[in-house]
C-alpha cells in the first residue's frame, strides 16, 4: 500500500463505520455494530501509527493528497485533501489512539443502553470529523472538521436525549461554538482577501512579505496578520472552553463519560492549540495576536482550576481540570512555544483521557453516582481503577525530579510550558505574568486533583444506607451499570468495572507513565528540529525553547514544590482533618459561592444575551412585524377599505377567487394600456 | 436542440389538458378512483418535465456566456416571444422541475379535495415558473412573472388553513404595489431602448439618473418577492396558511424568482444604480439576517419559525448579489438552489408531523425521536443544513455570500455571520422542542415513523444537500462563465 492510498484508508475507515452502525445498525444489531466501528477504528489506529512511525522517525517525507475539489469559486480554491506532516501525524495516532481504546472501554459502560449502534456510530462519525480537521490542507476543510466535530458533539452531549439537562447542554455547547466559529469565518475571509488563497501551503510563505500590511476592517486599521490571527483564535476559544466562551465545556458532561474523555479531554477541545500551532508561520509574524493567546491561556488555566477547587461532580472537577490544562498550552503556543503546546496536548491527551475513563469506572462501580461527597472509602472495592487514577493523578500534577529529568508524563510537558513561559518573560510582561501564573495553578491542579482522589477514594464511605438519593444528574435512566443486576437494589455495593473497561485503562496508564520520558527530546528537546521539520515555524529570534541551563533553581525546582504543597493541603482537608471540606462548603461563603457558581459566568450570560435576544424578538415581531409594519401597511390598507366597504355593500366578500379576478383585470388593463400607446 | 425550452415549459400544460379531459369524462367512475388518476397523471407529467430539464441541463454548453437554446418568434402585434437559457438561469429551470414531482408525492393522501383543480393549479404554475427563468423578452418575462401568482393565490385561498382569506390578502396587496412600478418601469424601458428583447438591453446603456429610478421600481418588485425586510411580513402568513406542497415551492421556487430578478435585470440593466443602491441592499439585507433570526427564535408555530429563517437566508442572498465579486455572486446562486432543496425539505418534514396531528404548535409536540427515529434523523440533517453546517449544501452559500460581501464591505460581512449564531440558536431550540424530551401528550403516544411514501420523496432532497455540500463545483461548473460575464459587465459599468 502506498502512502498516498494507507493515508486515505485511515481518514475515511471510521466514516465507513459510522455509516455503517448509523444506517443499519437496527438491522445488523448491536454487536455487529459495536464490532464494526470499532474494528474499522482499530484499523485506522494502525495505520495511524504506521504513518507516525514513518514520518516522525522514517523515510516518509510530508506529503498532501488531493482527494476531490471542495469550492473553487474564483480565486477561492479548496481541496478534500490529507496532508501528511509532523503535526497531523501527531495528532492522528492521539486521536485514533484515544478513540479505539474509548470505543472498546464503551463496550463495557454502554452495555445496558439500548441505543448503542447509533452511539457508536457517533463516536465513530467524530473520529472522523476530527481526522478530517487535522489532515486538512486548507481553511475549508478545517471548518468542516471544525464543525463536523462541532456537530457530533451535541449529538454525543445529547445522547440521552429523554433528558432535559442533555439535550439543553448540547444545544448551549453548540451555540458558544458558533460564537467562536462567528471569529473563525471572519478570520478565514480576512486571510483569504489578504492572501488571496485559503490554502496554508500556499499562505505561509506569503506572511513574512505581509507582515506590516495594515488592513480596514469593522472602520478601523489594523496590522493585517495580528488581525486575521484574532479573529482565528476567537475561534479556537470557542472550541477549546477558553475563558468568556468555556461555559459550555463543564455542561457537556451531561453526555456519557466515554464521551467526556474523547471529546472534552482528549481530542475535540485541543483543536483550538492545534490550529494556533500548525498556523504557526502567521501567528510568528503576529506579536500582538500571540501577547492575546497567552493572556487568555493564562487566565482561564488560572480561573478554572480555581473553579475546579469547589465542585463536587466528579466529572466536573475532571472538566474544569480540562479548561485549566488548556490554558497551560495557550499559553505555551502564545509565548512562541509551539512544540510545548504540542507537547503538552499529546501527553495531557493519555492522562486526561485516563482520569475520565477512571472516573468512568468509579461512576459505573457506584451505580452512577457522580457526587464526590456520597463516595468515599472506595480504594480496596475498585482496587485497578484506583491504581489508574493515581497514575493519572501523578500524571496531571506532573510529578516527577527536575534534576535526572525523570518523571511522569506531565511532568516533562507542564515543566517545558512553565520554562518556555519563564524565558519568555524576561522580556516581555505577559509571558511573565503567565509564567506565574503557571506556577500557582499547577499548585491548584494538585490541590483539586488530589481533593478528587481523596474524597473518592479515601476517608469514610458515604455511600452505605443512603445510595437511593440520587442527585439529579447523577443518575440516568439509560445506561445501567454493566454487569451489576443481581445486586440492584439491594445495598448498592460499589464493585470494580468488567474487564473490557480495564483494559483501556491500562493502556492509557502506559502512556501516562511513559509518553513523556519517551518524546520528550523530540518534542521540545534538542531533536525537535529534525522532528517537527516545516511543520512548525519559529521565527530565527525565537529562542523561548532554548532554556537549558540558563534557569534559575527556583523556575527548576518551583513546580514541584508547588504540586507538594498542593498535595499536602489537600491530604491535610479531606483525609486528616476529613469533613473539613465539607464544613467549608456548608458555611457558603462568599469565595466558595463565588467558585462553586463558576464567577457567576452562566448567569451573567443568561441574563446578557438569552433573555435580551427573548426580548429583543418580542420586540421585533410584536412591535416590528405585527403593529409597525402590518399595521401601517395591509392591515391598514384592509382597515381603510373595509370602512369603505361599509359604505358600498359588501366588497370584503372574502373569496380569494375575487381578488385574484380583481387583480388579472388589472394587469391585463395596464398591459392592454401599454400595448396601445407605444403601437 | 431549439424548441426544447418550450416544449419543457409548456409540456406541464399536456398534463393540464389530460386532467381537465379527466374531469368532464371521468364522472362515470367513483371519486376515490377519479383522484388517484389524477395524482398519476400530475406525477407522470412533472416527472416528464424533470426529464426535458435534465435535457436541457446535460445538452447546455457551459463554456459559453450567452444565452443558449434560443427561440425567437413572432407573437402578436408586434411583440416577440423569445425563450433561452444561460449559466444563470439554466440551473433555476431544473430547480423548479425537481421539486414539482416532490410537491405532488407529498399532496398524495393530505390533498383529497377538488384533487383535479389542485394538481391543474400546480402544473401551470410549474409552466409559469420555468417560464419566468426562460424568459428572453421582457413582457414575456412580466406576464409569467404576474401569472404565477394566479395558481398561487388559489393554491392558498381554496386548499389552505383557517385564516387563508387573510394570507392571501397580505400577498396580494404587498405584490400588487412591487408589480405595478415594475410595469411601468418596463414600458419606459420599452420606450427608451425601443426594444423589448432582454439580450438587447443587457447591451443597452441606461442614463445612469434614469437607471435610479427603473432600478427602484424593479427592486419594488423583487424586494416584495425575495422578501426583503421591511416588506417581508406576508411571508410567514402565506406559509403558514398554505398546504404543505404549496409551501415547498413558495420557499423552494417562487421567493427565488426575486434573487434571479436581482440578477437578470438590476445589476447587468442598471449597474451604476446597482452601485448607489448598494449601501441600502446591503442593510436591508443584515436586518434582515438578524431581526428576522431574533423573530424566529421567539415563534411557537413551526412553519412560521422556518419561514421566517428563510427570509434570513435570503438575506444572505441580497447581501451576496450586490457585493458584485464572482464570490458573492456564485455564492448567492449557490444558496438560492440550496435553499430550495433545504428549506423544501423542512417544509416537507413540518407537513410529515401536520398531516399526522394536524397542528403546528411547537408545544404540542415533543419527544418525537423515540416514535419516529427516521424522522428525527432526517429532520436533524435538513436542521443541520438550514444552519449552514459544513457538509450540507447550506454551507457553501453562506460562506460565499459572506466572502464576498466581506471584500464590498466588512461591517456587513461582521453583522451577516452574527446570523451563523443566531441560526443555531433558533433551529436547535425548534429541533430541541420537537424532537427530544419524553413524550408527555398523549396524542402522541401512536405517532408513526415515516412511511414508504415519505422516504421516496426526502430521498432526492437528501442526495442533493450532501452531494452539492461536498460537491458544490457541480453547480459552479454550469454557472462560472456566465457569472463571471456578468461580474465583469458590472465591474466595468457600476463605477
Amino acid at each position: 500500500m502506498t502512502p498516498e492510498i494507507l493515508v486515505q484508508c485511515l481518514v475515511f475507515a471510521p466514516l465507513l463505520g459510522a455509516a455503517i452502525a448509523g444506517l443499519f445498525g437496527r438491522r445488523i444489531g448491536d454487536i455487529p455494530s459495536q464490532i464494526v466501528t470499532t474494528g474499522l477504528l482499530l484499523v485506522a489506529c494502525a495505520l495511524s501509527w504506521t504513518t507516525f512511525c514513518n514520518v516522525a522517525f522514517g523515510s516518509w517525507e510530508h506529503f498532501t493528497v488531493e482527494v476531490a475539489p471542495f469550492i473553487n469559486v474564483g480565486a477561492f480554491h479548496s481541496d478534500w485533501a490529507v496532508r501528511i506532516d509532523t503535526m497531523s501525524a501527531t495528532m492522528l495516532i492521539v486521536v485514533t489512539t484515544v478513540s479505539s481504546l474509548v470505543h472498546i472501554y464503551s463496550w463495557g459502560y454502554m452495555a445496558e443502553d439500548d441505543s448503542r449502534p447509533r452511539f457508536f456510530a457517533y463516536l465513530s462519525l467524530f473520529t472522523f470529523a476530527m481526522l478530517a480537521l487535522v489532515t486538512s490542507a486548507d481553511f475549508m476543510q478545517m471548518f468542516f472538521g471544525w464543525e463536523g466535530v462541532g456537530l457530533a458533539s451535541y449529538l454525543l452531549i445529547g445522547f440521552w436525549y429523554k433528558k432535559p439537562s442533555a439535550s439543553a447542554a448540547a444545544i448551549k455547547a453548540f451555540v458558544v461554538n458558533r460564537v467562536g466559529d462567528f471569529g473563525f469565518v471572519l478570520g478565514i475571509m480576512t486571510v483569504f482577501w489578504m492572501f488571496g488563497t485559503v490554502r496554508f501551503a500556499e499562505i505561509f510563505p506569503l506572511v513574512a512579505s505581509h507582515a506590516n500590511q495594515t488592513w480596514e476592517f469593522a472602520g478601523r486599521t489594523w496590522n493585517g496578520v495580528d488581525l486575521a490571527c484574532c479573529l482565528l483564535f476567537v475561534g479556537a476559544m470557542g472550541k477549546s472552553a477558553q475563558f468568556f466562551l468555556h461555559t459550555w465545556l463543564p455542561d457537556a458532561m451531561e453526555g456519557p463519560t466515554p464521551v467526556s474523555a474523547l471529546i472534552h479531554a482528549a481530542t475535540m477541545v485541543t483543536a483550538g492549540v492545534y490550529m494556533v500551532c500548525l498556523l504557526s508561520p502567521m501567528f510568528e509574524y503576529a506579536p500582538v495576536a500571540k501577547q492575546i493567546v497567552t493572556l487568555i491561556g493564562a487566565i482561564t488555566a488560572l480561573f478554572a482550576a480555581t473553579v475546579g477547587l469547589a465542585q463536587n461532580d466528579i466529572t466536573r472537577v475532571i472538566a474544569y481540570s480540562t479548561c485549566s490544562q488548556l490554558g497551560y498550552m495557550f499559553i505555551a503556543a502564545g509565548v512562541g512555544a509551539y512544540q510545548g503546546a504540542m507537547f503538552h496536548l499529546f501527553t495531557h491527551a493519555f492522562f486526561k483521557a485516563l482520569l475520565f475513563l477512571g472516573a468512568g469506572s468509579v461512576i459505573v462501580g457506584m451505580h452512577h453516582e457522580q457526587d464526590m461527597r456520597k463516595m468515599g472509602a472506595l480504594w480496596n472495592k475498585l482496587p485497578i481503577t484506583y491504581v489508574v487514577m493515581l497514575i493519572g493523578t501523578l500524571a496531571i500534577t506532573g510529578v516527577g525530579i527536575p534534576g535526572v529529568e525523570i518523571g511522569l508524563a506531565g511532568f516533562y510537558s507542564k515543566d517545558a510550558i512553565i520554562d518556555a513561559a519563564y524565558t519568555a518573560g524576561t522580556h516581555n510582561g505577559i509571558a511573565q505574568f503567565a509564567f506565574l501564573v503557571s506556577l500557582v495553578a499547577a499548585g491548584l491542579t494538585s490541590f483539586y486533583s488530589w481533593r478528587l482522589v481523596f474524597m473518592t477514594f479515601h476517608g469514610h464511605a458515604k455511600w452505605g444506607a443512603d445510595a437511593h438519593d440520587h442527585d439529579a444528574h447523577g443518575h440516568d435512566d439509560h445506561a445501567h451499570d454493566a454487569h451489576g443486576h443481581d445486586d440492584h437494589g439491594h445495598g448498592h455495593t460499589p464493585h470494580e468495572s468488567p474487564w473490557i473497561m480495564l483494559l483501556p485503562l491500562a493502556v492509557l496508564s502506559i502512556g501516562a507513565l511513559f509518553a513523556g520520558f519517551a518524546f520528550h527530546t523530540r518534542f521540545v528537546g534538542e531533536g525537535r528540529g529534525e522532528f517537527w521539520r516545516a511543520a512548525i515555524f519559529n521565527l530565527p529570534s525565537n529562542h523561548v525553547l532554548d532554556y537549558e541551563g540558563h534557569l534559575p533553581a527556583g523556575v527548576i525546582w518551583g513546580p514541584l514544590a508547588v504540586t507538594f504543597i498542593g498535595f499536602v493541603i489537600a491530604y491535610f482537608v479531606y483525609v486528616v482533618k476529613e469533613g473539613l471540606g465539607a464544613r467549608i462548603a456548608a458555611r457558603r461563603g462568599l469565595v466558595w459561592s463565588f467558585l462553586y457558581n463558576k464567577w457567576y459566568f452562566d448567569e451573567l450570560y443568561d441574563f446578557i444575551f438569552v433573555r435580551s435576544a427573548k426580548a429583543l424578538g418580542d420586540l421585533f415581531w410584536k412591535g416590528g412585524d405585527q403593529k409597525l409594519i402590518d399595521g401601517l401597511g395591509p392591515n391598514g390598507v384592509a382597515a381603510v377599505s373595509a370602512a369603505i366597504g361599509k359604505r358600498f355593500g359588501r366588497w370584503q366578500t372574502g373569496y380569494v377567487y375575487h381578488y385574484a379576478f380583481v387583480m388579472l383585470i388589472g394587469v391585463a388593463g395596464l398591459l392592454y394600456y401599454a400595448l396601445r400607446t407605444w403601437h | 436542440m431549439t424548441g426544447i425550452l418550450s416544449l419543457t415549459i409548456f409540456s406541464p400544460l399536456i398534463g393540464v389538458a389530460a386532467l381537465l379531459v379527466l374531469s368532464q369524462f371521468g364522472g362515470s367512475r367513483d371519486a376515490a378512483g377519479v383522484n388517484n388518476a389524477a395524482r398519476w397523471i400530475a406525477l407522470g407529467t412533472t416527472l416528464a418535465t424533470f426529464a426535458l430539464s435534465i435535457l436541457v441541463v446535460a445538452k447546455f454548453n457551459p463554456h459559453i456566456a450567452g444565452f443558449q437554446f434560443v427561440e425567437d418568434v413572432d407573437w402578436f402585434g408586434g411583440w416577440r416571444y423569445r425563450m433561452g437559457v444561460d449559466g444563470i438561469s439554466v440551473l433555476f429551470v431544473l430547480l423548479t422541475a425537481f421539486l414539482l414531482p416532490l410537491c405532488v408525492v407529498a399532496s398524495w393522501n393530505s390533498i383529497d379535495k377538488r384533487v383535479i383543480e389542485y394538481m391543474i393549479a400546480f402544473l401551470v404554475l410549474e409552466a409559469l415558473v420555468i417560464g419566468v427563468f426562460c424568459a428572453l423578452d421582457i413582457i414575456v418575462f412580466y406576464v409569467f412573472f404576474e401569472g404565477q401568482l394566479v395558481p398561487m393565490f388559489l393554491i392558498i385561498g381554496v386548499w389552505g388553513g383557517k385564516n387563508r382569506v387573510y394570507a392571501a390578502f397580505k400577498f396580494f396587496l404587498y405584490t400588487l404595489l412591487g408589480s405595478v412600478l415594475m410595469l411601468a418601469a418596463i414600458l419606459v424601458m420599452a420606450g427608451v431602448a425601443h426594444t423589448t428583447s432582454i439580450p438587447d438591453l443587457l447591451n443597452y446603456h441606461f442614463d445612469p439618473k434614469l437607471q435610479i429610478w427603473l432600478w427602484l421600481a424593479f427592486f419594488a418588485s423583487f424586494a416584495v418577492k425575495m422578501p426583503m425586510w421591511p416588506v417581508h411580513t406576508w411571508l410567514p402568513d402565506a406559509h403558514v396558511e398554505a398546504p404543505t406542497a404549496g409551501s415547498v415551492i413558495l420557499a423552494g421556487i417562487l421567493l427565488k424568482m426575486g434573487g434571479y430578478g436581482f440578477l437578470r435585470f438590476s445589476l447587468p440593466m442598471f449597474p451604476s444604480a446597482s452601485h448607489y443602491f448598494t449601501p441600502l441592499v446591503f442593510t436591508l439585507s443584515v436586518i434582515a439576517v438578524v431581526y428576522t433570526s431574533l423573530v424566529a427564535f421567539r415563534q411557537t408555530d413551526i412553519k412560521k419559525l422556518i419561514a421566517y429563517s428563510s427570509i434570513a437566508h435570503m438575506g444572505f442572498v441580497t447581501m451576496g448579489i450586490f457585493s458584485g465579486n464572482v464570490q458573492g455572486e456564485q455564492g448567492a446562486i449557490f444558496q438560492m438552489l440550496s435553499h430550495g432543496v433545504i428549506s423544501g425539505a423542512l417544509f416537507l418534514c413540518v407537513g410529515v408531523v401536520y398531516d399526522r396531528m394536524h397542528t403546528r404548535e411547537i408545544a404540542f409536540y415533543g419527544g418525537l425521536t423515540s416514535r419516529m427515529p427516521w424522522y428525527a434523523a432526517v429532520f436533524l440533517l435538513f436542521t443541520m443544513g438550514n444552519i449552514g453546517l459544513p457538509g450540507t449544501s447550506g454551507f457553501v452559500g453562506e460562506v460565499l455570500t459572506m466572502t464576498g460581501a466581506y471584500q464590498a464591505s466588512t461591517w456587513t460581512a461582521i453583522v451577516a455571520a452574527t446570523g451563523v449564531i443566531l441560526s443555531a440558536t433558533y433551529a436547535l431550540t425548534l429541533y430541541r422542542r420537537v424532537m427530544f424530551g419524553e413524550i408527555t401528550n398523549p396524542k402522541l403516544a401512536d405517532i408513526s415513523d415515516l412511511n414508504w411514501r415519505e422516504i421516496a420523496v426526502f430521498t432526492p432532497l437528501i442526495i442533493g444537500a450532501l452531494v452539492l455540500g461536498v460537491q458544490p463545483g457541480l453547480i459552479f461548473d454550469v454557472t462560472a462563465v456566465s457569472v463571471d460575464h456578468l461580474v465583469e459587465a458590472y465591474k466595468a459599468f457600476g463605477g
